[in-house]
């Protein structure tokens, strides 16, 4: 936290009334804490997408192409045409405000502009007058002129939605802000208006298969480090593959998992289960990557990072995919990977557990299966030996992350797996979980430390839920599947909710798992004692 | 526009249309202006503008499958999937846009975010939009199936079913329906809202206010007609016959309230399909809903897929090729 971070006293005294000055007349200013760098021009030169330069948000001149209205419009054009989830968004809102405080970001800034709907009216306002008869009118009918005003209000709201589409869930026509947020930052990548958060892992991800730039070498070390770090905790060395041609898996990872913290004990996890189980699977050092940064690019940029996934799984000779736990990474795979890079069809083969024999029919075509699907299986038929008592010590929760919550429906399996294997396992309230669930405040590229006054208020409906399980049932372990929650909730907690930890599900799978031939554990993957300090221990 | 200005502006409008049927019928005579040609104009902009904007939308491909889950996917068996929230087959899709057309589940979760001290985020169960909106939407159903008794002869059993069920207490003559005071009482708290609450105020637009105002002054003329002014219903049906039939004509001694009753009714029409009203057909095409949570099933394809640039392992083992040696990784190009 850095000196000009705001108290949390400060953060939360909001106020909600609305200015009286109408919002059809763009103002917005790039207050340090609420917005996010620009994309380096080097990154923005090596992916051949537009405008490289030297500039920055809080910069009056933003260096713009001369004629960047006209591609905007035809930007604009071009997609209306495109994606009838654009189009019909652009349409067919009433404005009834349902969607008002269903955002986060809203929630905890007051901002109008904020509101899903007014979001989207930043956009739909350039629409009508551009593009429908109604807009002649002009402001009468919400319509107004692009100028560079306007286009900065874009980047400052569109740079300020993580996509989380909680607002979609409670729109009477289902309009998805992210569809809206995605297209707006695709129009303003076109006159090179991006972000450097989102930008540098995608140019990292585009040549070195992730996104944070480890080279094949560092990525056989650190899966090394994890090895020797297991057989540390355990006493079991495990031997985990790495570009291994014709072992019947490929498992894609989030690269978080083997680079940051506490996502390494996840992957940990990982690779004791597959070893305890004696799965044939490889890493592979190209495609070191589920996640898509491209997501919060363009579309021709998800399929672009995507690609690998498809094409490393034939090269290499496989017969099915595993994912590991992350948010966006899976809406990707679910629903985009199969449309853009697929078919997946043609060499490789419907996914079947080996171990217990059964047929993943919901990834009969993609053929890519989530790591939750696949344990929880395994649990059911009784092919772990669990013992949950070595979770004693974690009082747990689970957040549902936005992707996998709203663009999956994985609800169940991950929850599956906690109760198996801790003892101490207590839900947030309703309204905050499974489709409901809210954002960590920092996906969609938003996670970078000068953008952290917004992340923190983004991240505070989600934190004060955390709160609420904390106070009542002393839950000091939030557990989530998504990467991006697991490198920013851990400080997120930390400013709102002190004495919460933040793990992954396969980290405490793995704490409870008994592996044969290891030696007595007295410690969890974090070397933390699973000796209870209170005396209400009980055993399952 | 400042929100309040849309508002004024909303019944300025209003006050316009209120005049030129004054005006024209009042003192000028156009009954045949305001009763035939106007509503002939506006019936056919209403048809060929909402099969225009239905067919303009239907054109514009659906790249890709964007559901949106509101419950448990398909995936293993001994987990019970959620197929009216998070559907896998078309049946399934089918139930959940009825559930969502008809009952207007999304709205029904509606909550209102309280924050209180402490901080503490409250969550309040806040259903009055959805009953509100629920309300307008069925009583105005139930009117227009009850008005086709104009347009018909013989008047369908279907329609004289509704009539007798919305006339169920047979309160007063003529007998009060129930529909007319729902949707006065619905369409009164719509306008409320929008004006009370804050928030939506603020994000209100002049069209906003102007449909709500139309469709009260239909709602409120039609009341007067039938239950103050006491009109001749037979001249009424004279010409609304002799518009279905094509044998236009307007009888005398129709009150001039029932034109401007007619006339809102043919500028709320004409204005439907350049409006937020094409919400009635857009729901039925949105992505979010109306697809299959069945993508790692069933392929979906993307019309206008295009090649895009990608970096491939070749390229990349080039580029890293002594990395990959030397950490002893194999090499397809050794």
């Amino acid at each position: 936290m850095t000196e000009q971070t705001p108290t949390p006293e400060q953060l939360v005294s909001i106020d909600y009334k609305p200015p009286r000055k109408s919002w059809l007349d763009p103002t917005v200013e790039f207050r340090k804490g609420t917005y996010c760098y620009s994309g380096v021009p080097k990154h923005v030169e090596y992916l051949g997408l537009p405008n490289p330069r030297e500039w920055q948000p809080f910069e009056p001149d933003w260096k713009l192409p001369p004629d960047w209205k006209r591609i905007i419009l035809d930007g604009m054009k071009d997609r209306l045409d495109k994606y009838r989830s654009f189009r019909l968004f652009m349409d067919i809102c009433v404005r009834c405000g349902a969607c008002a405080d269903k955002c986060h970001f809203y929630i905890g800034s007051g901002d109008p502009k904020n509101m899903p709907v007014l979001r989207a009216e930043l956009l739909r306002s350039v629409y009508r007058r551009y593009f429908t008869t109604a807009g002649k009118l002009g402001r009468l009918a919400g319509a107004r002129d692009l100028d560079e005003n306007v286009l900065k209000e874009w980047f400052y709201y569109f740079y300020q939605c993580t996509e989380c589409r909680r607002c979609s869930v409670f729109c009477p026509y289902g309009i998805d802000t992210a569809e809206i947020t995605m297209i707006g930052r695709e129009l303003l990548n076109l006159v090179g208006c991006n972000i450097n958060w989102v930008i540098e892992p995608v140019s990292n991800c585009f040549r070195t298969g992730n996104h944070l730039g480890v080279q094949p070498h560092g990525f056989k070390d650190s899966i090394e480090f994890a090895v020797d770090d297991l057989e540390e905790i355990t006493g079991i060395k495990v031997d985990p593959p790495i570009n291994k041609k014709g072992t019947e898996i490929l498992f894609i990872v989030p690269s978080a998992d083997y680079f940051a913290s506490p996502h390494y004990y996840t992957l940990l996890g990982y690779m004791l289960l597959f070893h305890e189980i004696g799965l044939d699977y490889t890493f592979s050092a190209f495609a070191s990557e589920g996640g898509n940064f491209g997501l919060f690019t363009s579309h021709e940029m998800i399929k672009r990072l995507n690609n690998k996934i498809y094409s490393e799984a034939k090269r290499l000779g496989v017969k099915w995919l595993i994912g590991a736990e992350c948010g966006h990474m899976w809406r990707v795979l679910h629903q985009y990977m199969d449309t853009m890079n697929g078919p997946g069809a043609d060499f490789l083969e419907e996914p079947v557990s080996p171990i217990t024999g059964t047929r993943f029919e919901n990834a009969r075509a993609t053929r890519m299966v989530h790591i939750c699907e696949f344990t929880a299986d395994l649990i059911k038929n009784n092919k772990l030996k669990l013992d949950p008592s070595r979770n004693n010590h974690r009082k747990v929760t689970f957040h549902d992350s936005c992707n996998p919550a709203r663009a999956m429906g994985l609800f169940e399996e991950p929850r599956y797996i906690l109760k198996s294997v801790c003892n101490h396992f207590h839900d947030m309230p309703e309204n905050t979980i499974r489709e409901q669930t809210f954002c960590c405040g920092s996906g969609a590229g938003l996670g970078t430390d000068e953008n952290l006054e917004m992340r923190l208020r983004g991240g505070f409906p989600r934190a004060n839920a955390v709160k609420y399980v904390k106070e009542k049932f002393d839950v000091n372990m939030l557990t989530c599947i998504c990467a991006i929650d697991k490198a920013t909730l851990p400080g997120l907690l930390e400013y709102w909710v002190p004495g919460v930890e933040v793990g992954g599900v396969h980290e405490l799978l793995a704490n409870a798992l008994v592996v044969e031939g290891e030696r007595e554990r007295s410690t969890d993957l974090r070397g933390d004692s699973t000796e209870q300090s209170g005396a209400e221990t009980t055993d399952a | 526009m400042n929100p309040i200005v849309s508002f004024f502006f909303s019944v300025f409008a209003i006050l316009i249309i209120l005049l030129l049927v004054w005006v024209g019928v009042g003192s000028a005579n156009m009954y045949y202006l305001f009763g035939v040609i106007i509503p002939y104009l506006a019936v056919l902009t209403f048809i060929i503008g909402f099969i225009a904007r239905m067919v303009q939308w239907a054109k514009v491909p659906v790249p890709f499958r964007i559901t949106t889950t509101c419950g448990q996917e398909k995936s293993l068996p001994w987990i019970k999937a959620n197929e009216l929230e998070s559907p896998t087959t078309t049946f399934g899709v089918v139930k959940r846009m009825a559930l969502e057309v008809l009952f207007f589940r999304s709205l029904f979760r509606n909550t209102n975010v309280e924050l209180k001290d402490g901080p503490r985020v409250v969550y309040w169960s806040a259903k009055w939009l959805w009953l509100g909106g629920l309300a307008f939407h069925w009583s105005f159903l139930f009117i227009l199936l009850r008005h086709l008794r104009f347009f018909l002869e013989p008047v369908p059993g279907c329609v004289l079913m509704a009539q007798a069920l919305d006339g169920f207490f047979q309160i007063g003559t003529p007998v009060l329906y129930m529909t007319d005071l729902i949707i006065l009482a619905a369409l009164t708290y719509l306008l409320i809202r929008r004006l009370a609450d804050l928030q939506v105020r603020y994000i209100s637009l002049f069209t906003d206010y102007f449909a709500l105002f139309m469709l009260l002054g239909l709602a409120i003329s039609g009341v007067l007609l039938r239950y103050f002014i006491k009109t001749d219903i037979s001249g009424i049906k004279e010409l609304a016959m002799g518009l279905v039939t094509f044998s236009p004509s307007v009888p005398a001694g129709v009150h001039p309230i029932f034109f401007i009753h007619l006339f809102m009714l043919s500028i709320l029409v004409a204005y439907f399909p350049f409006s937020k009203l094409m919400h009635m057909g857009g729901v039925f095409l949105s992505p979010t809903r109306n697809l299959a949570n069945n993508n790692r099933m069933k392929r979906h394809v993307n019309p206008w897929d295009y090649p895009v640039k990608v970096h491939t392992y070749e390229e990349w083992e080039e580029e890293f090729r002594d990395k990959i040696k030397a950490a002893g990784l194999p090499l397809e190009k050794v």
